[in-house]
């Protein structure tokens, strides 16, 4: 129970309080006791309790085999470092540093990520983060919204569904609408429904998500960028592989006013979808509707520097029902980890993590095209996913690999009925030359029997 | 005057960046120039240099660790280092969330034993695991509400929400967000909800009746079966606020109370670190009438094989990525299996008494304006000292950082006017509370003999008090280079 009251402590401090017994305390009126027995496993000492644990993970087969999966959570080499300096107790049991005088160390570092998320970026300014990248894009959404005083939005279909569903969800709630874009025959967003959609004069907000769900690097070109912003609407970047931000063109030099995303890559463990990290940055313009923490740098009263969490009137714990969010959580010990996990690895070390998803995934590709029968379905640049098509349903071809031991990656019938022969496969720094042709040899041994 | 510990980017030199992988050729060997950024600005650091920085921070951090946190409503309790070896074992921790889940049943069993549990402890129909937060799962919960009274055609005509003065700003920005109209409701005389403003406030308008019990005086609602009973007989939901589900958690349960929704804050009842201000966790309960709103996926079992469920047609759809928070769902159950239902019943009644012990032990030298049998939690009002000689519940508040304490929550409840809410948890001796006690009477003698001494306070921490105006006015929120 973690609790450290002996028999003696609870007898004088029920003594204290002038009440006999602690069931006296937590007593309630007649008719609201529980009305069932509360059915919660017997206590467990704590070494039952490891073992128990350890039987349950075990049962998650899938960590022993060759992975292809990507699709928004992506496994990467994460120094140990990184577990020893975020587990110590001072970072892992504080509280929202509200009292900045006590919260010095926390608040400098989320004013360190606040800055390198900006530097990833291009852009201005960075929040505290957010639940998730998917979070992230709703709460753009939202900005853009507030921002324009319009009430629909324009996204890419090769928005990770995920993404695209949860902000669906928002959207049913507030009452906005919501227009897709499809994607063209290259993979990269198909924008020529745009200008009727923009000449409404009702958008708020046009998102497309680079690299986007097809692995395919889908930054707009300059001329819709220039016709969103002169129908004065909001371009949102989303990028659901950070790492990417290490050497592709930032968001705001393509042209974004915000970006969002998914920040998992940096140093966060798959740990089944969660917790991770989604991170908002966004132009000067539209900071003041930023939702989320701000950390701020000022000086303490006799003139020396510190930081404190600030511009707090936006918040829900100020403005009540007229706040610009509801948003009190962040991620904090996420985008701590993230921001160990950039200065650890640093602008040599992120580059080359990232050039070397880029090979490892070009690496596979090729591997996988010298079959017969695969093709690929996208002929623009990749990062490191990339959808092939094979012979058949591709459920099919994923659960015969999983006999040899392999995820080989996502099956995209799952949320693209016309791409059910398509699988998306991821490569980053953690796929050996081993793994692929392992894969190479288990598909091409589908493909024989096909045959 | 610079910063004690200089920013990473103030630091480091070009090539000094550790060998975690290979060197790699240009990125333009692989890709167009033309999609490729020019530059990548960021600082270079041996490890050393990064583990110095970060434990230097974090030795300028006041954490549950490092000193007694009696922070109200946030319940910062021990939170058991066995819960994070647990979420840390390679079989979860390396688990791909696209994994099938055929290869994941241990992971999906965690999802479903944990939602039985919370189901059973809080005495609702059904748990979703999906929401992120405390606030998040209020959303959700919101948006479920919407959904229900849109299946049953009263959409249009459900447009308010009642919010009593002692909610949390969150229940309010969250039911605003998805356009209902909040109606805030006074407290009454002993703090608490009463059902005659009840009776006038609700009507066919009332969507959702949102209340939090213990309430943040913590104080229990005991009309709640009256109120609830009042508010189903208008068609309006009831829904639970568990910020402080700590002070009944196996003693009482919304559920009998009469709450149709509800959310829990993992990572204040369930012993979840909070990490600096999250990652938190939310999951929502709910009755049988509306789990089938529930945000997707669910976790379903037959005989002993589990699945997640996308195939929920009335669903409000997915609030997030993928399935939940998992590693905190790991924590929770990990500390709910060290519990029991005992356990976590008496878990509940010390963080009562804890609570009950320092308000008989402070309330002859500061005002306590429920002073009655508290849950586990209370407040105290620092009105009286401020008229008497200037000294704020700010000044105490950061007098009591220089003594070595965190401070109680500041100026919330709004009622409540130089508000300080006071909530020890259990996993506080009787020592540690004996020691608070000296010390925050030690502060309001003092206050009152010489109040600028507790008005100039904190002396000791690394930084005085900061000045916030100058950090609103002029934003600095990112180091720039030079």
């Amino acid at each position: 129970m973690y609790t450290p009251h002996t028999p003696a402590d609870i007898a004088s401090m029920l003594a204290d309080i002038g009440v006999a017994t602690l069931d006296e305390l937590v007593r309630v009126p007649e008719g609201l006791a529980p009305q069932a027995q509360i059915e919660v496993p017997a206590a467990l000492p704590e070494r039952e309790l490891a073992v128990v644990m350890a039987d349950l993970a075990s049962e998650n087969t899938a960590t022993n085999f060759r992975s292809f999966l990507g699709a928004g959570a992506y496994r990467h080499y994460i120094p140990p470092v990184l577990g020893t300096l975020a587990m110590r107790g001072e970072f892992l049991t504080a509280y929202t540093p509200y009292q900045a005088e006590v919260s010095q160390g926390y608040l400098q570092a989320i004013y360190e990520w606040q800055t390198y998320i900006a530097l990833l970026t291009g852009l201005e300014y960075a929040n505290a983060s957010v639940y998730d990248g998917a979070t992230a894009l709703a709460e753009a959404a939202i900005m853009a919204v507030n921002a324009t005083g319009r009430r629909s939005l324009v996204i890419s279909a090769a928005i990770h569904p995920q993404t695209r569903a949860v902000l669906a969800t928002y959207a049913r709630g507030i009452g906005l609408s919501i227009h897709e874009l499809p994607y063209a025959a290259n993979g990269c967003t198909d924008f020529s429904a745009l200008d009727a959609l923009l000449a409404t004069g009702d958008i708020a907000a046009v998102a497309v998500q680079s690299p986007n769900f097809f692995g395919v690097i889908d930054e707009p070109p300059a001329d819709v960028v220039t016709r969103v912003k002169a129908a004065s609407s909001v371009m949102i970047g989303v990028i659901a592989e950070a790492l990417s931000l290490a050497v592709l063109r930032t968001p705001a030099s393509w042209g974004a006013d915000i970006a969002v995303g998914e920040a998992q890559s940096f140093g966060i463990p798959l740990a089944y979808g969660g917790p991770y990290v989604g991170f908002m940055a966004c132009s000067a313009e539209h900071l003041r509707r930023l939702p989320g923490r701000l950390v701020g740098r000022t000086v303490d009263t006799n003139g020396k520097p510190g930081f404190t969490l600030t511009l707090q009137a936006r918040e829900q714990h100020i403005r009540r029902e007229r706040a610009i969010s509801n948003i009190c959580t962040n991620q904090a010990h996420c985008a701590l980890l993230a921001t160990m996990y950039l200065a650890a690895l640093g602008e040599r070390g992120l580059r080359d993590c990232a050039v070397a998803n880029i090979r490892m995934t070009q690496q596979l590709v090729a591997a996988l095209l010298e079959l017969p029968g695969v093709t690929r379905v996208f002929a623009a640049p990749v990062f490191n996913e990339c959808v092939l098509r094979v012979p058949g349903k591709a459920a099919d071809v994923l659960l015969r690999l999983q006999a040899d031991q392999i995820l080989g990656g996502v099956d995209l019938g799952r949320w693209y009925p016309e791409l059910a022969d398509c699988i998306l496969l991821t490569a980053t720094e953690m796929t050996i030359e081993d793994d692929i042709c392992a894969l190479q040899q288990a598909l091409q041994c589908q493909l024989e029997v096909l045959v | 005057m610079s910063l004690d510990i200089p920013l990473l980017f103030e630091t480091g030199q070009p090539g000094r960046a550790n060998r975690y992988l290979r060197e790699e050729a240009a990125a333009t060997t692989y890709l167009p120039p033309e999609l490729l950024r020019e530059t990548l600005p960021l600082p270079e650091h041996t490890e050393l240099d990064v583990v110095r920085h970060f434990t230097r921070l974090s030795q300028r951090t006041m954490s549950i660790d490092t000193n007694f946190y009696p922070l109200g409503s946030c319940t910062m309790k021990y939170n058991p280092r066995v819960n994070d070896a647990s979420a840390a074992l390679a079989g979860f921790r390396d688990l791909h969330p696209y994994a099938p889940d055929a290869l994941a049943q241990g992971a999906l069993r965690v999802m479903h034993t944990l939602e039985r549990a919370l189901a059973s402890l809080f005495g609702m129909h059904a748990f979703s695991l999906n929401p992120a937060a405390g606030a998040h799962a209020e959303l959700t919960a919101l948006l479920i509400a919407l959904a229900y009274f849109a299946q049953r055609g009263e959409g249009t005509q459900r447009t308010t929400v009642i919010v009593p003065d002692t909610a949390h700003g969150t229940n309010p920005a969250s039911a605003a967000m998805v356009g209902y109209k909040v109606v805030s409701l006074e407290s009454d005389a002993r703090g608490r909800v009463s059902l005659e403003r009840i009776l006038s406030t609700i009507g066919p308008d009332t969507a959702v009746c949102m209340m939090t019990n213990p309430n943040t005086l913590g104080l229990f609602e005991d009309h709640i079966a009256e109120i609830a009973a009042a508010v189903h007989a208008v068609g309006g939901l009831m829904y639970y606020d568990g910020a402080n589900a700590n002070a009944l958690m196996g003693n009482a349960r919304p559920g009998d109370m009469g709450f149709d929704l509800m959310h829990l804050n993992l990572h204040k009842t369930f012993s979840i670190p909070h990490g600096g201000g999250g990652a938190g966790a939310g999951p929502v309960g709910v009755s049988a009438a509306l789990a089938p709103f529930l945000p997707t996926p669910i976790v379903r079992s037959q005989d002993d094989i589990f699945a997640l469920d996308f195939s929920c047609e009335q669903s409000i759809g997915p609030m997030r990525s993928f399935w939940s928070n998992f590693a905190h769902m790991v924590r929770a159950l990990s500390y709910i299996l060290a519990n029991g239902a005992d356990g976590l019943a008496q878990c509940s009644k010390l963080a009562v008494l804890n609570a009950n012990y320092l308000r008989v032990k402070l309330r002859d030298v500061i005002d306590v304006p429920f002073d009655e049998l508290c849950r586990h939690e209370f407040v105290a009002s620092a009105q009286g000292l401020k008229r008497d000689t200037g000294v704020r519940a700010l000044d105490l508040a950061k007098a009591l950082l220089d003594a070595g304490y965190h401070a109680p929550t500041m100026y919330f409840p709004l009622l409540v006017p130089e508000c300080l809410m006071i909530e020890p948890t259990e996993t506080e001796s009787k020592e540690t509370l004996d020691g608070f006690i000296a010390a925050f009477r030690a502060i309001l003698t003092q206050a009152r003999r010489d109040p600028s001494v507790i008005q100039s306070t904190p002396t000791t921490t690394p930084v005085a008090r900061l000045d916030e105006t100058q950090a609103a006015r002029h934003p600095n929120l990112r180091w720039k280079p030079a």
